[in-house]
């Protein structure tokens, strides 16, 4: 027995294939016309019987018993690391370009109104009355744009310090409440707990944690014209993913036409002024549990710092965008977030087709497509210095 | 299927002190309710299967530790996960486990079946009946026939054969294919027909049921008399009856009760050294796990004590939970239930689907299919697969393993001329029949048609008369114990007790001195066409210390002459001085064949006179009565009559190598695998074989032969060895003091040796009674540095206990692993004891193959089994297990960052449902594909390359380095999967202004990026992209798109609206550039260092196999390490050794004519005086094991010659 024969280089083509799937039948037989004979002499008695199952049996050659199945079997060469490195890092320099000046002309204003204790804000005073828990109170903040914010202008809150995402906040609701089925008024889910029933045992509707925190500050928006402040028109639709409002969220069924029957049995959460079928008296389309800014709250962020749309300036004389100039923000300050150093702010963002201002993504491609181009000048370095090395080795 | 045994360990049953049983006495042996001869090997029937199954399930750590999980994980207060996400990947492997447990029990349960089901005939009520084997009961009488398994342990009642005596197999037993010969004991004997063995009533009183196959020690009660039972008397069950007839048999032990399942013991369970790891590595990662709880613990306390307090008025602490302490004892556990997929359970089963598919491989393997014994390689254990590749010493048997145990008639020397060269072809070469037609012994009608010889001129010689060719084949015809058949005229078939006889007198058969039959006092040969009956006078026979065996035969004409044969260093000195020229012509022959390797023996005849040999036969049978010193007074007398003999000529024999046995070894010593051969063979021959297949050459610095019968001896001869070769080194510049070594060392636990970087190539050959003191506690170190310091290491003469205690010596102290490889019951031990045992399923029985894990009937196949098969195996279970713990580190190590910004309050930051199919159908598939067919290069190159083998040895590809690199590869993922969608997210909106970081859309980004990022990383990892890997890589991603749109569908949530929240997320969310943007950075910032380090670590520091990659992608032809193979042949400088490798006191059996058929009436005075105290020789020989226990007949009674 010499070496193995070499076979060549790309073993199990289509032709080896071919001439393999032809051999087995013939050897198949052989081989099982003479196992009759082993297997009468091999097993002994008792306990061996079980043994020279396998025996007898010529194995299959066909490519994959053998392991020569056809396979691409790529190899990192200088051939295709190089380039890749060349091209990924001029793509990502390409697109963080793109992405920093995209990010660039959005424009952006942020307005803190938590009223902190000493920072002598406007709002300072309703902080501590909800704080006391009162509610209603309103504090107005004066602010300049100092240029054009192209429409449509976002209007959002954002809450800082403030754990949506904690695990049991974020599973206290009911999502099968939610979505209208009638069980799910008159039995809340057990997650929703402390926030299911009332204490006299009747059903809380909308249930659970999330549903009872909702962010009930309001907001309206004058321009100064003229001497004189306009409303700025605020638009309260599409906030909300149109599958949440449409699939996730439904009122119950009506009885008789009547929200408020179809509500029956149940009680509003503790935190909130009215029931549920209140949160917009005029507009059926938007109370109850499809109430668009419900539905916002309802969707909990992913990080302690979140910002949630509250309204889009896109209508009347401001659907072009809001122009430079001074405004004035009423604010119904009812949500206490001082115990726990959160804070409010109100902001105000256009968008681009990758959304508001976000310069992470493009400073990062930039950093990174830097750093590969970096790299792959060192590994051409490295490679042409020892590339002969390693020809003189394979010789 | 078996009714309820009594097993000793009931608490109302005794344990059995003795046994009693009747024959003929069904009520009678009743009561003691003995074992029914039914087997059960199978574990479970189908009600007790799922409790059991359970229960044995539930044993491994693994399983109580996620069974522990879900109990955790019903505690709503601590369950941060569904209960589903771990019972589902529990189910799975539990029922996985159970399918397979079910199956294999199944087949046992067949094979039960099969066995219990065979037929035997049952002595009842005085007519034979066809029974199942199962219904044979204790006390039963059965007949066996020819060739029939024995169906239980049976006491010998009587045979077809005179005596009662009877032949039988025990291969399955003992391994050992030679026959056996058994007796009833002589009043049974007569019990012939069915109504005198209806009527017997006699009684049994032996020994309980145990596992000692040889011994057995019982009374006899019948008649009021009492008769001693020996195992002499005894049939086990899994022999086989042999040339006998019919027999009849009492069954003293059924079924379990049988010495064979007695012996059937659980084989140990071995582990490979990466399980070993493993486990560690699962332990360390457990530590780890619970460290994380704790940071995490202690974060939760802290943010609950600072901030959740604080933030009650929107999140009231539960009821039950009152302090920010408390708490954190909840998140602990809540996190331990996170975090416990670094640990998944699907690590274990992946681990078993891969190397069962390895093991697939091995059976599947057309190249280790032996066509001509149909045999294919069989893994027998599937959890050894990857230690194949890291095997650093073999140890081998000789006799069945590097020889075929075929003994070939080669060459001879008659008359200082020499015959059997192959004149055409300068070497001798075992394959060589296309050239040359062999010699036709057409013209001879009773020739062996598979004698093959290529030299016709000695078949001239035979037929021109040459008196001293003639001589010597008479000679071989003549002296010897093979017994002839013959079945129809013409066709004879020998039974020979040593290959090398058979060889001889088939030799001598198709040379036309053809051997016919014996009987006790002739011998018939057809001489060229011509019946001459010798008489024979006398066989003196061969023993260890003789090395020569002898006949004295009367020739038709009356001519007294002894022919002898035996080693050559005995005859030669027992010539007549007169023949002095032709002795060393014959040396010289003996040296040159020798020196290829064969085995010789020298033929001698002496003339003896009538009178001389009277007298001589007189003192002999005074001799042979006498009652002391019997043997002494023997061999006086053989040593007499034995000298001043004349030289005939010599006979080689080959002891046929297997295929490719010198190329394997070469290849596997170039793969710095290390070969030691123990055997018990001679020293002589062993060595010679040694040379044969080029374990030893003689370019070797030099061969320390250790053959000290003294603990002092042998000490001074390992240390010499070692002086020596310490010398050579320090010669070298490297001065080390042995003595200082060897103090140090002794406290090491692994030796750190200087020897083995000693320059020059040493063997050590060592003896069987050297070797017991060598393995002495105070010296065993001595020997092993020693022995480890050799490139080649040969132990002859070894017990199968010493080959296991040398196994276990390199196992203790070379953290090594080891392969033993054999084929007889000797190397069993051997085989159980080393980390991978490998069975040769050649001639020796099946004993080996059953206790090994692998198994196969070429020693050949041994290199690919460890240089493709192991070698492959190594690399891919290493490759797969750093790809399973990065992937799931970086999985993991991402709720652990998380913690740090949802209050610690063990928030999952996926989907539970990507939790739960994460490992088991997301990114299962594609690690197992390339756990099971990756290949770095192909078969042929591994074999080429042996040092290929070296990085598995060395354990480079995964160790605790390795791992921790996984690890920080794993972290470092988890670390980009988590901040770079923080980054974005932190102030992100939709392109629409809507909010882009809710919990959910920031969930399905870090799951999509994961499953991209660990998709191109095992398409990185996979160097063998066949058309499976792509269907698993592609599919793989696009069965997560699919599940995702599904889980996230309308439909999915209007059945189900508290488990699918997650509803229309995927299409709003994949819909945003920004998230794929995301996606694609953390993909690229993952991904692009490692294809960096990976490109710097080839260019820099390239593996061979990378290189040997690179040079098949450019496709160079060439011819590096792997040398030519063939070596020119050496010099003969060995002597060798005496070919006889069977057993003594066959001569006495053949002159007491007990073995021949009755066919000659004129023996049956001479059989009935004798006695059989032939038995007793035969078994005294054997090793003396059961010489206490007396055979039936009594005292022995003298030989008459």
């Amino acid at each position: 027995m010499g070496p193995c024969p070499v076979v060549g280089q790309w073993q199990g083509s289509g032709l080896s294939l071919g001439l393999y799937g032809a051999l087995p039948s013939g050897g198949q037989w052989q081989g099982s016309g003479l196992s009759l004979g082993l297997h009468g002499a091999l097993p002994g008695g008792g306990a061996m019987a079980g043994i020279g199952a396998l025996s007898g049996n010529k194995p299959d050659n066909t490519a994959f018993t053998q392991q020569r199945l056809p396979a691409w079997q790529p190899l990192l060469s200088a051939g295709t690391a190089l380039p890749l490195f060349f091209c990924a890092g001029l793509a990502c320099l390409a697109l963080g370009l793109g992405l920093h000046f995209s990010s660039a002309t959005i424009r952006e204003l942020e307005l803190d109104y938590t009223g902190a204790p000493g920072s002598g804000h406007n709002c300072s005073r309703c902080a501590n009355a909800s704080r006391a828990g009162a509610a209603g109170c309103t504090c107005s903040l004066r602010f300049e744009l100092p240029e054009r914010f192209p429409g449509p202008v976002c209007l959002y809150y954002q809450l800082a310090n403030y754990y949506q995402n904690h695990r049991r906040y974020s599973v206290s609701r009911d999502d099968r409440q939610l979505s209208g089925v009638a069980s799910g008024l008159s039995n809340p889910a057990t997650e929703c707990s402390p926030f299911r029933t009332d204490p006299r045992g009747i059903p809380i509707a909308p249930c659970g944690a999330i549903a009872n925190s909702l962010f009930n500050d309001t907001f309206a928006l004058y321009h100064l014209a003229n001497g004189t402040f306009y409303p700025v028109p605020l638009d309260n639709r599409g906030i909300s993913w149109w599958t949440d409002s449409n699939i996730k969220f439904s009122n119950p069924e009506l009885i008789n036409g009547s929200l408020e029957a179809a509500f029956r049995g149940t009680t509003k959460p503790p935190n909130w002024p009215h029931a549920a079928y209140m949160l917009d008296m005029g507009n059926l389309n938007n109370t109850g549990f499809i109430n668009e800014d419900f539905i916002v709250w309802m969707r909990t962020a992913a990080l302690p710092t979140f910002r949630k749309l509250y309204r889009r300036v896109r209508e009347g004389n401001f659907s072009s965008g809001l122009p430079q100039g001074t405004y004035r923000l009423d604010i119904t300050y009812n949500y206490p977030v001082l115990s726990f150093q959160g804070t409010k702010k109100v902001i105000f963002s256009t968008v681009s087709w990758m959304g508001g201002k976000n310069p992470f993504l493009g400073i990062v491609y930039l950093i990174f497509g830097s750093a590969c181009i970096l790299t792959g000048f060192v590994m051409l370095a490295v490679h042409i210095k020892f590339q002969k090395q390693n020809q003189m080795d394979v010789e | 299927m078996c009714r309820a045994r009594r097993s000793p360990a009931d608490p109302g049953s005794v344990a059995e002190e003795e046994r009693r049983v009747k024959a003929n006495a069904r009520e009678y042996n009743e009561k003691f309710q003995y074992a029914s001869n039914c087997i059960q090997t199978s574990k479970y029937n189908i009600i007790t299967f799922l409790p059991v199954n359970l229960f044995e399930q539930f044993q491994e750590v693994a399983n109580t530790y996620f069974l522990f999980l879900l109990i955790l994980q019903l505690i709503p207060q601590i369950s941060s996960l569904s209960w589903f996400t771990t019972i589902v990947p529990l189910v799975l492997v539990l029922t996985i486990t159970a399918v397979k447990d079910a199956t294999d029990d199944y087949f046992r349960h067949k094979s039960d079946n099969q066995v219990n089901n065979r037929q035997s005939q049952v002595l009842i009520n005085g007519t034979l009946q066809q029974e199942q084997w199962m219904n044979v009961r204790v006390g039963d009488i059965i007949k066996l026939e020819n060739n029939h398994f024995v169906a239980a342990d049976l006491l010998l009642l009587s045979s077809s054969e005179p005596h009662g005596l009877c032949y039988i197999e025990t291969a399955e037993l003992d391994g050992e294919t030679n026959m056996k010969v058994r007796q009833a004991i002589p009043v049974t004997s007569e019990l012939g027909d069915i109504s005198k063995l209806a009527q017997f009533d006699g009684e049994v009183i032996c020994e309980p049921p145990n596992n000692k196959l040889d011994k057995f020690s019982g009374t006899l009660y019948w008649k009021e008399n009492k008769y001693q039972l020996s195992n002499q008397n005894m049939l086990l069950r899994g022999c086989m009856l042999r040339n006998t007839e019919w027999c009849f048999g009492l069954v003293v032990f059924a079924g379990p009760d049988t010495k064979l399942m007695q012996n059937s013991g659980r084989t140990k369970f071995k582990r490979t050294s990466i399980d070993r790891l493993m486990n560690t590595l699962v332990l360390w990662i457990f530590g780890f796990l619970v460290c994380m709880g704790v940071i995490l613990a202690i974060g939760n306390a802290i943010w609950e004590h600072e901030v959740g307090a604080c933030f009650q008025i929107y999140l009231p602490w539960d009821t039950a939970v009152d302090s920010a302490f408390f708490s954190g004892f909840l998140s602990f556990w809540s996190y331990i239930i996170i975090l416990n997929t670094v640990v998944p359970i699907s690590l274990y089963v992946s681990v078993e689907v891969i190397r069962l598919g390895h093991s697939y491989f091995i059976n599947w393997d057309k190249k280790m299919y032996c066509a001509q014994r149909q045999t294919p390689a069989e893994a027998r254990t599937t959890t050894l697969n990857e230690e194949l590749g890291q095997v650093e010493y073999i140890f081998s048997d000789k006799t069945g393993t590097l020889t075929q145990n075929i003994m070939i008639f080669s060459k001879c020397s008659i008359n200082g001329r020499s015959y059997g060269d192959v004149l055409d072809l300068l070497g001798h070469k075992a394959e060589l029949g296309e050239r040359t037609e062999p010699v036709d012994f057409s013209f001879n009608s009773l020739a062996d048609p598979r004698f093959r010889f290529w030299d016709a001129s000695l078949l001239q010689a035979v037929q021109l008369g040459n008196p001293h060719v003639h001589e010597f084949f008479r000679l071989l015809s003549l002296c010897h114990t093979v017994m002839s058949e013959e079945r129809n005229e013409g066709e004879l078939y020998y039974k020979a007790q040593s290959p090398d006889e058979g060889a001889l007198v088939t030799a001598a058969r198709n040379f036309s001195f053809v051997f016919r039959s014996r009987t006790p006092k002739t011998i018939t040969v057809q001489e060229l066409g011509r019946a001459v009956t010798y008489q024979l006078l006398a066989i003196l026979d061969f023993n260890n210390v003789r090395k020569r065996m002898s006949v004295i035969v009367r020739s038709p004409e009356g001519r007294i002459r002894l022919y002898c044969k035996g080693a050559d260093t005995i005859l030669l000195e027992r010539l007549h001085p007169a023949h002095h020229e032709l002795l060393n012509v014959t040396t010289d022959h003996l040296n040159e064949y020798a020196g290829e390797g064969l085995r010789t023996l020298v033929l001698a005849y002496k003339d003896l006179e009538d009178g001389y040999y009277e007298e001589w036969a007189d003192q002999l049978l005074r001799a042979s009565t006498a009652s002391e010193g019997r043997e002494d007074r023997l061999a006086r007398l053989y040593e007499e009559v034995e000298r001043d003999m004349t030289l005939l000529g010599a006979t080689a024999i080959e002891d046929k190598l297997q295929q490719g046995v010198p190329e394997t070894i070469a290849i596997l010593t170039l793969a710095n695998i290390k070969i030691w051969v123990l055997t018990g063979d001679k020293q002589e021959t062993a060595v010679n074989i040694g040379y044969s297949c080029k374990m030893l050459t003689d370019d070797m610095t030099e061969v320390f032969i250790v053959t000290g019968h003294t603990v002092l001896e042998v000490r001074e001869e390992l240390r010499k060895a070692r002086e020596k070769m310490m010398d050579s080194s320090r010669s070298m510049g490297n001065g080390f003091s042995c003595q200082e070594k060897l103090i140090s060392s002794m406290s090491a636990s692994r030796l750190t040796s200087v020897l083995e970087a000693i320059a020059g190539e040493y063997a050590l050959v060592i003896n069987g009674h050297s070797l017991a003191h060598a393995l002495e506690a105070d010296m065993e170190l001595e020997f092993l540095e020693t022995a480890c310091a050799c490139k080649a290491v040969i132990c002859c003469r070894v017990t199968p206990l010493q080959k296991a205690q040398v196994v276990e010596l390199v196992k203790k102290y070379k953290k090594a692993v080891t392969l033993a490889i054999g084929d007889g019951a000797n190397d069993v031990s051997m085989i159980k004891t080393a980390h991978i045992g490998v069975g040769i399923s050649g001639q020796e029985g099946i004993q080996a193959v059953l206790a090994s894990d692998y198994s196969f009937s070429q020693f050949k196949f041994l290199q690919r089994l460890l240089l493709v098969h192991g070698r492959w195996s190594y690399l891919r279970m290493c490759k797969f297990l750093c790809y399973f713990f990065y992937k799931n580190f970086a999985f993991t190590m991402v709720h652990f960052w998380f913690g740090f910004f949802c209050g610690f309050s063990a928030q999952t930051v996926y989907d539970q449902y990507f939790i739960t199919l994460y490992n088991i159908v997301y990114t299962s598939l594609p690690v197992l594909a390339m756990g099971v067919f990756d290949q770095d290069v192909t078969e042929q190159r591994s074999m080429e390359y042996p040092k290929l083998y070296e990085p598995g040895q060395l354990n480079l590809l995964f160790n605790k380095r390795e791992f921790f690199i996984c690890i920080a590869q794993g972290i470092y993922t988890s670390v980009l999967m988590f901040f770079i969608p923080y980054g974005v997210f932190a102030d992100a909106t939709r392109d629409d202004g809507t909010q882009l970081a809710d919990y959910q859309s920031f969930a399905v980004t870090v799951a999509t990026s994961l499953v991209i990022v660990v998709s191109v990383q095992i398409g990185l990892d996979t160097g063998f992209w066949t058309a499976i890997n792509h269907f698993f890589i592609w599919g793989s991603l696009a069965v997560y798109f699919a599940i995702l749109f599904a889980m996230h569908s309308d439909g999915l949530f209007q059945m189900f609206p508290n488990q699918f929240r997650f509803v229309g997320n995927a299409q709003n969310t994949l819909a945003q550039p920004t998230v794929w943007l995301t996606i694609i950075l953390t993909t690229v910032v993952c991904i692009m260092p490692v294809v960096a380090f990976r490109f710097l670590k080839l260019d820099l520091k390239p593996e061979l196999s990378d290189t040997v990659r690179y040079t098949q992608l450019v496709r160079k032809k060439q011819r590096a390490q792997h040398r030519c193979m063939r070596r020119v042949g050496r010099a003969g400088s060995r002597r060798s050794g005496y070919a006889f490798s069977h057993q003594e006191g066959f001569g006495e059996l053949i002159m007491s004519g007990k073995n021949m058929q009755l066919s000659s009436l004129a023996l049956s005075s001479f059989a009935a005086r004798s006695s059989s105290s032939w038995i007793e020789t035969l078994r005294k020989k054997k090793g003396g094991d059961s010489t206490a226990s007396s055979p039936s007949g009594g005292a022995d009674k003298p030989l008459k010659v």
